[in-house]
């Protein structure tokens, strides 16, 4: 007689553990071809209030990691994920109804684009920051610094490579990260929640919820805690009504849902950074 | 601020010196009694004739009538702008613009004491701060850009960083002509063509700005100046003309514009309000810091979105610091803006004066204590006296909301990390201001301070090198130095 399966509860990640959505609910997940994959958890708006407070806890001890730390950190996240490409390969294949061979591409490349990242944490302050010649004697600097707790609203479709294209470049400058999942295909987003857990992304860095995107995105962009919002998994007709919240607070707000298989510039790194200017004295 | 030369005798005789009055001439400037819009190279009235008085806060007295822009006239100099751009501005290489530019900055410095006086006329600041800080640096901003305006693909945006076109541009009237050069310098070096809203109260220095273009040469459209209140900006930022939209001014309108953009496409940056702390430790250099205090939140009556309005004591010196803060203030001179020994002006306008009046009200009513020195306000005008709060908490209104007058809330800490959370304890983040001579631990606080720009040792310093802007409800985006540029260009 066959092995029974065990299969999967996809709940959410949030402050390092999985729970389940505070309000016990959750929602059927189908496949390309509308069978039932799973169900995931359906956080609630209280989910995504305590996600950012969980965000807002990491972000002091994240931000003050060492850029060397970062990219070490990120750089581990692709070790962990290429040890599981197959099962990623399968959630992808399963959730946006690939052929196998795409689904290793995606994979392949969602992979490549965390090391890509990685990279970038010791380097992004010497690209986007300045020695400022000023008229006096001072040494005028101006560095790049995290803007804070970034909510993403992840690409729809992409629902990995799309998902690491938006996160990466958060958290590599020391942001903190809330991820809003693809709503039709959060599965692959799960699984890198659990990635992350295991991977050396301090708690609380990365919090991922699935879910409603129409009940999550207003949340998000209305709350006073968060600085900075990338509106690219919102439907182009919500966007004015999700920046106007967006506006209460001047929440950093960015969007823009690309071909995720070219190589990505340095647009969303710097979307989440604020630039420090310091006058440091010169004297005997 | 420069320290006075009769500030320690002063206080060591306990008598102050005898200043005799030392006027700047007025004479140098000519105010028209009545000025159009600058719209495509030529001052015309507003659409339907409408005017507004303005006047000179240290006396009231009247200056001009100038227009009142409406919809039709923000019409007329968008698509002004818009025909500048694509005809003459964008196409021009970026050599020439730079000329252009140049020349507006030669003019500024031979014109700089008309421009002066006109301002301290206007504004109500003291002839020292227009003189030696708004017009200086004005020029400066202009010698600058220009500079960018040929090396663009040079600047790390890019092989072929494009302008946006249309940029619409509302200030404030706390440092009118030096918002103008902040605001006008890049986007003209970037290749955008300009429509600038300057304050209702203090449009004048922008008008003879719009006289220099036209000294200059400057093609007609390229810069449009619209005179107006309120509504005349909310027009400007709201008209689908505009690419560019950047905004000088209160959070709370910044606030409004970012929700009127939203769903536009209109790239917009906005320097907004503050709360600054500016943080003294016991190592300071004591002389220095007490003038850093000074300059930190009476420098141009305390109008200043960067003012070190809230002042962070360590414990052990709060005593001798305020003793000598209290000395200091008592030989600030405040009256005639015009006299060059001026150190405190007027303050803008009566609308802020009631601002300034009601929030230190609520100072006293919340339990601080308040201490201005003995001072003669003058009988017209707008004025209020340096004001120190002491005994002030975090949670009352005079340490949490910008005042936006001479008014300072001192408060104190004992350790580098509670320093560091009381000054982050705010909405804003424009700024900061750190006093110590350990180098080790200036640097300490830079890291740690959720602010934009961190002054050590000095304090309101600007430099058209240095990039100038706020996080979180400070606004976004910066002003100044190379990555002033990212604000007008497609990047």
């Amino acid at each position: 007689m066959p092995r029974l399966d065990i299969r999967k509860t996809y709940k959410l990640f949030v402050g390092g553990a999985f729970p389940r959505s505070e309000s016990g609910r959750s929602y059927p997940v189908l496949d390309a071809t509308g069978a039932l994959l799973a169900y995931a958890a359906q956080a609630s708006r209280k989910d995504l209030r305590d996600a950012v407070v969980a965000a807002r806890q990491a972000f002091a001890g994240w931000s003050a990691a060492t850029a060397y730390n970062r990219g070490q950190v990120l750089y581990r996240v692709a070790e962990l994920m290429e040890g599981r490409a197959a099962q990623f390969a399968a959630e992808v294949a399963a959730a946006e109804g690939v052929r196998p061979r795409r689904a290793r591409e995606i994979v392949a490349a969602a992979i490549d684009r965390w090391v890509w990242y990685a990279g970038w944490s010791d380097k992004v302050a010497q690209v986007a920051g300045a020695a400022n010649p000023v008229a006096g004697p001072y040494f005028n600097f101006s560095v790049p610094e995290p803007t804070g707790v970034v909510v993403t609203l992840a690409p729809q479709r992409c629902s990995l490579l799309g998902l690491v294209s938006v996160l990466a470049p958060v958290i590599v400058t020391g942001n903190t990260s809330v991820i809003v999942s693809s709503e039709p295909h959060p599965l692959p987003a799960v699984a890198l929640a659990e990635v992350l857990a295991t991977s050396d992304v301090p708690a609380g860095v990365v919090n991922v919820l699935t879910g409603r995107l129409a009940e999550l995105a207003p949340v998000a962009a209305g709350h006073m805690d968060v600085n900075a919002i990338d509106l690219t998994g919102a439907p182009a007709a919500d966007r004015p009504a999700l920046e106007r919240a967006a506006a209460g607070n001047l929440k950093r707000a960015f969007h823009g849902d690309e071909d995720w298989d070219r190589p990505p510039g340095t647009r969303r790194l710097l979307a989440t950074l604020e630039i420090k200017t310091v006058w440091h004295p010169v004297g005997t | 601020m420069a320290k006075q030369p009769g500030a320690e005798l002063a206080a060591a005789d306990g008598a102050a010196w005898e200043y005799a009055p030392a006027p700047e001439s007025r004479d140098i400037v000519t105010i028209d009694s009545e000025y159009g819009l600058f719209v495509d190279g030529e001052f015309q009235p507003a659409a339907d004739g409408r005017t507004f008085p303005t006047v000179n806060p240290a006396s009231e007295e009247h200056l001009a009538r100038v227009a009142e822009a409406g919809d039709a006239d923000v019409e007329r100099a968008v698509a002004a702008a818009r025909r500048a751009f694509e005809q003459v501005w964008r196409p021009m290489p970026g050599s020439e613009r730079a000329k252009y530019l140049y020349r507006i900055a030669r003019v500024l410095q031979e014109r700089a004491r008309e421009f002066a006086v006109l301002e301290s006329l206007d504004n109500g600041k003291p002839i020292r701060e227009s003189r030696d800080v708004d017009v200086p640096l004005a020029a400066a901003h202009f010698f600058y850009y220009a500079g960018w305006a040929d090396k663009l693909e040079h600047a790390g945006f890019g092989p072929d960083p494009q302008p946006l076109g249309v940029a619409g541009q509302v200030i404030p009237w706390n440092f009118p002509l030096l918002m103008a050069a902040w605001k006008l310098a890049p986007a003209l070096a970037a290749g955008n063509t300009c429509v600038l809203k300057p304050a209702e109260t203090t449009p004048l220095s922008a008008l003879l700005l719009a006289q220099v273009c036209q000294q200059a040469e400057l093609p007609a459209g390229v810069v449009n100046v619209l005179t107006g209140h309120g509504q005349t900006g909310a027009a400007l930022v709201r008209h689908p003309g505009v690419d560019k939209i950047a905004f000088t001014g209160s959070t709370e309108v910044g606030k409004q514009i970012a929700a009127a953009a939203a769903g536009s496409a209109a790239k917009v940056t906005l320097e907004l309000g503050g709360k600054a702390a500016n943080i003294i430790f016991d190592d300071a250099p004591a002389e220095q810091a007490i003038e850093g205090i000074v300059s930190g939140i009476f420098f141009n009556q305390g109008h200043v979105c960067c003012a070190g309005s809230r002042l962070l004591v360590q414990e052990s010196v709060a005593d001798v610091v305020l003793d000598r803060l209290r000395q200091r203030l008592a030989t600030l001179r405040l009256g005639d803006p015009l006299d060059k020994n001026t150190d405190i002006g007027a303050i803008n306008s009566r609308q802020q004066l009631d601002k300034i009046t009601q929030l230190a009200a609520a100072g006293e009513a919340e339990g601080a204590e308040r201490w201005s020195p003995p001072c003669q306000l003058p009988d017209r005008g707008f004025w209020f006296p340096p004001t120190l709060f002491t005994g002030v908490s975090q949670s009352h209104r005079i340490a949490r909301e910008e005042i936006f007058g001479p008014v300072l809330s001192v408060l104190t800490f004992r350790t580098p990390e509670e320093a560091v959370a009381k000054a982050n304890n705010t909405p804003y983040g424009l700024s900061a201001g750190v006093w110590t001579e350990k180098g080790s631990r200036i640097l300490w606080l830079a890291q740690r301070l959720r602010a934009g720009v961190v002054w050590a040792n000095t304090y309101n310093r600007f430099d058209p090198a240095s990039p100038f802007g706020g996080y979180q409800e400070s606004g976004y985006g910066r002003e100044g130095g190379r990555h002033g540029l990212a604000a007008y260009l497609s990047v």
